[in-house]
């Protein structure tokens, strides 16, 4: 079941070889003269800032870009990939930073697409829907085959491009960002499932910015800035501070912590919230919450329990089923986003090449699609060019979004780019809430500590912040206090000073008795 | 009133409902399999009035319908041709390449009329064919067993096309091109390769739907469609790109038409509001679809053209 499509290869000569890869773009060399090579069983690390050319190295190996110079081969010998449809049939898969999955077909439909069907013209989605379970049992990745796509969480979008690849019975698989969307014990589960793909001698890219992720897994770590391969190294020899040191070309400082919010009057409160999700069950079910002016609350969880609906139903795009919620003075009653605005919420969603950013928009335009309105930039509805260009300028430059232009489309920017984009454009305002789903996913370290400085400062601002994240090292950085959702429900609450990560992570897990109520700490969850 | 609810009429009522809505479910369907991919097609109208045009005259010439009818779907299937490599090749915005060759269609095949027939002479019309026992069914029988072989081929795509569309791998490789070229191009589905097959499905059953238009009234002249393709595609929205619903939007169209054709034939709309009820089928189509086609979500990449990037 894990023996890989290809032959194995002839023994030292490396799975894959790529030599002197030149790709360049309208205004950026993404990758300019690389070497990489993955060998048999390895799982091979690619690292490196945002927009350092890993997405596009491997996107040329993919066939979805023709590379200006260079070389590729596979098992050895010289082959020219010009499409997906060649890569696949040399025996590569690709895990897309981006899903690739087609919305309104089933998990099975997609698995099935482009694969040849036993019943000749006609699909054979039984067959395949029992295949997707075979999987789904020996690498433990449960998914429904009939599920649509639309209706699963990031995570489970995850798992199906998983066993998409897995179905192909692929030698060699990239994984751009895979860990971005899971949780620490997704993560775990997902390593397990790598180390078993490689054990019948499959080779793996892997690609990722959370450095214990990269020191983990990984057997050799290539890592590129501004498009270049400046060293490849065995896991054994690498170190935190020797990654970050190749990745920004000299030593960082990448620890901070942040001061105490005080707390202010309450900007946010959600009252016995009932939210139903998309496949028509309560997602939310009967939940509080404060937020207050001057403080950062982190609601940590595993993805699943709601979060995606709660979000949505505060930011107005959801309609509730019943409760309230109230953005400073205004009762916010049927779905309306202008509404929200309005009354002062800022939100950042969790899918943004979906919801927060219009990809064939320019950067400009993206960073102005909120302030659009605004006296400043238009005058009698005409847009005023030389101070909107200033001000987006400025924009791009303090939040180091890396772009060749103002007027590059937004989705030709590198993923954690366009993090970054959204991130500028909704913490640009002076929002009385900001709702941040995921606030640095697939953002380098560098950047993330330059996100997190900026959290910290609208908190100071008197922002209410409200963070939905899994990732347990930012809740605990930045956060002043922490609820945990489990089961459309908050659960409990925590202190990151003074509770631990272990605590924090039983709660997580639906065990209600973890950590003690704080004093004085409102009773903010409920039956 | 009373001498519209009659057996007899009411029957003919229906039946020439079901023959008007021919073409229109011919030519939406094939739209909607266009549609489905991602190509909006609005050129519709003009292969219609070409193939119109083909089928009359080699009807004309050699008095053979089916193959006259063979050659108007041949001339949708080269138009077909033309829209594919402008809109799916060349990339090119699809509304405004559809309108050019809906101009071209408009203008081109009455040239021809003018010079290659001048005079217009009726051809022979179809014969209806009964099917065996169906058409003894009371009323049932006389409104739709008595019917040519275009309006049984048009009812029965309906079926076909769904089937197509849902359970075969082409369908699901059609369906992934119009909501997610990437996602689908990723998996090595060749989206520029589906886009055209389905550009020249749709394009000869607007070939198709031309002939039957032509078949039905029997005779050539400019401008025969008076735009019904321009509606074909809107019972595509109507019927929410669903075969189904594309059926059910061209049966009230061709029942709007034929009841506002009876009344007028027994005076019950007078002669002076006779250019205002022409209107009718247009006005509840539009009605129709303000109601029903919000509800529904267009394939994501509709009308967009498929560009990997870099
Ligand atoms: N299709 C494209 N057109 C133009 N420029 C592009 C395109 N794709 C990528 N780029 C540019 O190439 C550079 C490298 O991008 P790439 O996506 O490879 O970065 P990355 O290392 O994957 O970053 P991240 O960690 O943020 O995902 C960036 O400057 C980006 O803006
Ligand atoms: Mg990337």
């Amino acid at each position: 079941m894990t023996t890989p499509a290809a032959s194995p290869s002839r023994e030292g000569v490396p799975l894959l070889q790529m030599m002197g890869i030149t790709k360049r773009f309208p205004g950026v060399v993404a990758n300019d003269r690389v070497d990489f090579d993955v060998r048999s069983g390895e799982i091979h690390t690619l690292f490196g800032e945002n927009g350092a050319g890993k997405s596009t190295l491997m996107r040329v190996l993919y066939g979805l870009y023709r590379p200006d110079e260079g070389e590729i081969q596979v098992n050895g010998a010289k082959v020219a990939i010009t499409s997906p449809a060649d890569a696949i049939r040399r025996g590569i898969g690709m895990i897309h930073q981006h899903f690739m999955l087609v919305d309104t077909l089933s998990v099975a439909e997609n698995v099935a697409l482009g694969e040849k069907s036993q019943r000749g013209p006609l699909t054979d989605l039984g067959r395949v829907s029992e295949r997707i379970r075979e999987l789904a049992d020996t690498y433990r990745l449960n998914v429904d085959p009939q599920a649509i796509i639309w209706q699963l969480s990031v995570g489970e979008r995850q798992r199906v491009e998983i066993i998409k690849a897995l179905y192909r019975n692929v030698s060699l698989l990239v994984l751009d960002e895979p860990t971005a969307v899971l949780t620490p014990r997704e993560v775990d589960e997902l390593f397990v499932v790598l180390r078993q793909m490689t054990e019948g001698g499959r080779g793996l890219v892997f690609i990722s910015h959370k450095i214990h992720e990269v020191l983990d897994i990984s057997d050799r770590i290539t890592v590129l800035r501004a498009g270049r391969n400046v060293g490849t190294i065995q896991s054994s020899e690498a170190s935190r501070a020797r990654l970050v040191e190749l990745m920004v070309g000299r030593a960082v400082a990448l620890e901070s912590q942040p001061s105490k919010g005080t707390g202010g009057e309450v900007r946010l409160s959600v009252k016995d919230l009932h939210v139903k999700g998309d496949r028509g069950i309560e997602a939310v079910r009967g939940l509080s919450l404060e937020v207050s002016a001057g403080e950062i609350v982190g609601i940590a969880g595993v993805s699943g329990n709601g979060q995606r609906e709660l979000s949505e139903a505060i930011a107005g795009l959801r309609t509730p089923l019943s409760g309230s919620i109230r953005l400073g003075d205004a009762e916010l009653s049927a779905a309306n986003p202008a509404d929200a605005r309005a009354a002062g919420l800022a939100y950042v969603p969790e899918e943004r090449m979906r919801d927060g950013v219009v990809p064939f928009f320019t950067v400009a335009q993206n960073l102005l699609l909120v302030e659009n309105r605004s006296r400043d930039y238009s005058r009698l509805g005409f847009l005023r060019t030389r101070a909107i260009r200033r001000h987006c300028q400025e924009l791009i430059s303090a939040f180091d979004v890396r772009t060749p232009s103002l007027d590059t489309p937004a989705r030709n920017l590198s993923g954690g780019n366009i993090q970054k984009l959204i991130m500028a454009r909704e913490l640009s305002g002076s929002p009385q809430v900001l709702l941040v789903a995921q606030p640095t996913r697939g953002i380098d370290v560098g950047a993330t500590r330059y996100i997190h400085e900026r959290l910290v400062v609208q908190r100071d601002d008197g922002t209410a912040v409200l963070i939905i994240s899994e990732d347990l090292d930012e809740i605990m950085t930045i956060c002043d206090r922490v609820l945990v959702m489990y089961e459309g429900t908050i659960i409990g609450s925590a202190d990151p000073r003074v509770n631990t990560r272990e605590e924090i992570g039983m709660l997580m897990a639906g065990v209600k008795s973890a950590v003690p109520p704080l004093a004085g700490e409102p009773a903010t969850a409920s039956p | 009133m009373s001498q519209f609810f009659t057996y007899a009429v009411l029957t003919a009522t229906v039946a020439s409902a079901l023959g008007l809505a021919a073409p229109f479910l011919l030519a939406a369907l094939g739209e909607t399999v266009g549609q489905r991919s991602g190509v909006i097609n609005l050129g519709v109208d003009g292969i219609m009035l070409l193939s119109a045009f083909t089928t009359y005259f080699t009807a004309l010439k050699t008095g053979n319908l089916l193959f006259a009818v063979l050659v108007g779907m041949g001339t949708g299937a080269v138009m077909g041709i033309v829209t594919a490599f402008i809109s799916v090749t060349l990339k090119a915005e699809q509304g405004i390449s559809g309108i050019g060759v809906y101009l071209f269609g408009l203008g081109f095949s009455d040239l021809m009329f003018i010079k290659l027939v001048g005079t217009p002479l009726p051809i022979n019309s179809l014969n209806p064919i009964n099917i065996p026992l169906l058409d003894r069914i009371p009323a049932v029988g006389g409104m739709f067993f008595k019917q040519t072989i275009l309006v049984y081929v048009a009812f029965l795509l309906v079926p076909v096309v769904t089937f197509v569309l849902n359970r075969t791998t082409f369908g699901m490789k059609v369906r992934a091109s119009g909501e997610n070229p990437a996602a689908a191009d990723s998996v090595g589905v060749n989206v520029a390769r589906i886009r055209w097959s389905t550009v020249l499905i749709g394009c000869t059953l607007a070939g198709l739907a031309g002939a039957a238009l032509l078949l039905y009234d029997g005779i050539f002249q400019e401008n025969l469609t008076q735009s019904e393709g321009f509606i074909a595609v809107a019972l595509v929205y109507f019927g929410a790109w669903r075969p189904t619903g594309v059926m059910g939007g061209s049966v009230l169209y061709g029942l709007t038409i034929a009841v506002v054709l009876e009344w007028k034939s027994l005076g019950i709309i007078p002669l002076s509001a006779s250019d205002l009820a022409a209107t009718a089928p247009a006005v509840i189509t539009i009605l129709a679809l303000l109601t029903i086609a919000r509800r529904f979500r267009q394939p994501a990449a509709l009308g967009k053209p498929y560009e990997r990037g870099g």
